[in-house]
């Protein structure tokens, strides 16, 4: 048993929340708090931090971030989707509603801060927030300490939203490291179907920690794509918790694209508890410099008749370093579960870095469960080919990339941020090339 | 155009090629037979630039120019082309996509401008109707899936499109039945110019039935052991390799 310990950082952080919270929000910071300093910021003899320490970030004094944050506006403007049918953007950990747009939503259609559904009659936000399961998710604990505000979204029953929502999280130092800790939560009602980007962005030149937790109910028959946009600085510390729960029947589309912060940590966890019921959970990543990026995912197969197809790709440069665990637990009564989970990296220096683990926990006997792991460099055959037809050889290694990446690139169904992630990527990777 | 001489080569540490000298000019199609083994592939991959043979003694000098100075990415907007004998299937780049690029790429260097999406399509699609290409083949991933014939087809297509000054065909007849075969070899004919030179690596006669050369060598343990015209191909038909060996194996002794 470790013994409690207090970060004065994480008190005085907590106390500049204030002492206007509901008993409800006030107990369950509270408890989250306490959960929290039972365990403290895990090390790396810690199973599921084995491959990545955090003590940078234990070790940064962070301060709470205050709300009204200069050039956050033109931080928000600039990443935003033109063609979306609602932004909602977040700064420093609160809903600016003035930052925020909203095109003609269909009826019933609820894009709000998260403190003002806390305080709407009729509204799920707060039952669904209060019940966030921490278990084990130190950073999720450290998020529920500071529940204040975020977002709620809500698509209604039958409802098809044909351009996406997007949620645009901005947090931005001033003279001083902060933190901010957004919660969003997001309904997809029965038989509805939408798009959802969330984008993580920030600026200035001090380090910062925007630690978020997604909460995520599909409900009947719901389609819904969850595009994870990670677009931090390079001074960045980028922690999120995404739990999605589907219902019989929904289909969940996971594109999580990471292509910032100096350590990124992802504990997605996805549940499929209605039969039925699909999740694909994809994502791309880049970690090029120092930098660290870990992928933890986690793929309940609760009932029978349940699929996941899972692919994670990486790029890795420089000295950069990535973490890929997949865990997927089928649970006795899951048969006919077809699951297929694949992480492959590409490596384009030999500094470059990938733990890659496979978690496979099965416990009934008619079940389809595949994984796959491939680690390489860029196929020098593929390379001459393409430069045997007069591509340059930056050319031909663009076209390689650009082909790696677009398995998942791809399939987000918002082209105006697929180019923008694209012209991301290759900016980036140039920009490590050309060094 | 192509002028090699006393060429040497060697793939991983193993010398394959002991003396190359050859001289094609432009408008000819020059045959390259052999036996397996006898460094016919070689010959194309030290052509085109690939890094994994190493030129060992010799020189190449391609219009003037010494080839050996130049990548394999500059050699191909100077005009050469390969045809792989085995082509690479790279899952996720568009055949048609691709092809633009490299098209693009040669032009920019001789000056020419740029085509556009409407205009290229134009010109691929009238190039892959004649090599009786279906169009989706323009839309797939270069070479993913293609069958053995396909991933020829497609090779003689690329070359069709991007119109290169000498083009090396690496054992285009191989994995072809007889009416495709036929097909790629009315695509090479039709792109037989007096400004164009071919060279044609095969293993066996039966392609140089429709492409017809105007000159044939035979190589044998990575040198030329005979040159002659059409009729030489004719005589490997009836004789086999068998003779060419032995009597290249004492020459060289």
């Amino acid at each position: 048993m470790s013994a409690t310990q207090t970060i004065d950082w994480i008190r005085d952080g907590q106390r500049g929340l204030g002492t206007r919270a509901p008993a409800w929000l006030a107990d369950h910071r509270a408890r989250a708090l306490e959960a929290f300093e039972t365990i403290g910021f895990p090390t790396t003899r810690n199973e599921s931090y084995r491959f990545t320490s955090v003590a940078p970030i234990a070790g940064t004094a962070f301060d709470l971030a205050s709300p009204e944050a200069e050039g956050a506006a033109a931080i928000a403007a600039a990443n935003e989707i033109k063609d979306s049918a609602a932004t909602a953007v977040v700064v420093n950990g609160c809903f600016d509603e003035t930052l925020s747009a909203y095109g003609s939503l269909p009826l019933g259609v609820v894009v709000d801060g998260l403190a003002n559904a806390f305080d709407t009659d009729g509204s799920n936000a707060r039952d669904i927030a209060s019940q966030l399961d921490t278990d084990g998710l130190p950073f999720a604990m450290l998020n529920a300490a500071f529940l204040e505000d975020g977002i709620h979204i809500v698509v209604p029953e039958g409802a098809v939203l044909t351009s996406p929502l997007q949620v645009v999280v901005v947090t931005l130092p001033e003279d001083k490291a902060v933190m901010a800790h957004p919660r969003i939560v997001i309904e997809a009602g029965g038989q509805s179907q939408a798009t959802v980007v969330l984008s993580f962005v920030g600026g200035g030149g001090q380090p910062y920690l925007t630690n978020v937790v997604t909460q995520v109910r599909l409900g009947h028959g719901a389609v819904l794509e969850l595009v994870t946009d990670q677009r931090e600085t390079e001074q960045a510390f980028h922690t999120h918790h995404l739990h999605a729960y589907c219902e019989a029947g929904a289909i969940l589309h996971s594109r999580a694209v990471s292509l910032g912060g100096r350590l990124v940590r992802n504990d997605l966890a996805a549940v499929l508890d209605g039969e039925g019921a699909h999740a694909s959970i994809d994502g791309v990543y880049l970690a090029d410099g120092d930098e660290l990026v870990d992928n933890h995912t986690s793929i309940d197969h609760a009932v029978a008749h349940c699929t996941s197809h899972e692919l994670y790709k990486g790029i890795l440069a420089g000295k950069g370093r990535a973490v890929f665990n997949g865990r997927i637990l089928v649970r006795p009564d899951a048969q006919k579960t077809d699951a297929k989970q694949t992480n492959r990296a590409l490596l384009l220096s030999n500094d470059a870095t990938i733990n890659s683990n496979p978690q496979l926990e099965i416990f009934a006997d008619d079940v389809k469960c595949t994984h796959g792991a491939a680690v390489g460099q860029l196929d020098d055959e593929a390379l001459f080919y393409l430069q045997a037809r007069g591509l340059s050889p930056a050319q031909a290694r663009d076209m390689l990339l650009h082909a790696f990446a677009n398995e998942v690139l791809g399939e987000i169904s918002v082209p105006e941020l697929r180019i923008a992630l694209e012209h991301r990527l290759f900016s980036r990777i140039n920009r490590y090339l050309a060094e | 155009m192509l002028e090699i001489k006393g060429l040497t080569a060697k793939v991983e540490e193993k010398e394959i090629l002991h003396g190359i000298d050859l001289t094609v000019n432009a408008g000819e199609v020059h045959a390259i037979m052999g036996p397996n083994g006898s460094g016919k592939s070689t010959l194309a991959r030290v052509l085109a630039g690939h890094p994994g043979y190493e030129v060992t003694g010799g020189t190449i000098t391609y219009d003037g120019q010494d080839l050996l100075e130049l990548a394999a990415d500059e050699r191909a907007r100077k005009g050469v082309f390969m045809a792989f004998q085995y082509p690479v299937e790279i899952p996720g780049v568009n055949n048609a996509y691709f092809l633009k690029a490299a098209l693009n790429a040669t032009r920019k260097e001789q000056g020419l401008e740029e085509l556009d999406a409407i205009d290229f399509m134009t010109l691929v699609k009238g190039e892959a109707k004649r090599l009786q290409m279906d169009d989706s083949m323009l839309q797939r991933s270069v070479n993913e899936g293609f069958s053995g014939g396909e991933k020829k087809r497609n090779e003689i297509f690329h070359m069709a499109v991007l119109q290169p000054r000498l083009a090396v065909l690496d054992e285009t007849d191989s994995g072809l039945d007889i009416d495709a075969l036929r097909v790629v070899s009315e695509g090479v004919n039709a792109l037989r110019s007096p400004e164009r030179a071919f060279v044609v690596v095969t293993h066996y006669q039966r392609l140089l039935e429709y492409i017809v050369p105007d000159h044939v060598h035979v190589l044998s343990e990575g040198r030329i052991v005979r040159s002659g015209g059409r009729e030489l191909a004719l005589e490997l038909e009836d004789k086999g390799y068998g003779w060419i060996e032995s009597a290249g194996a004492g020459a060289r002794r």
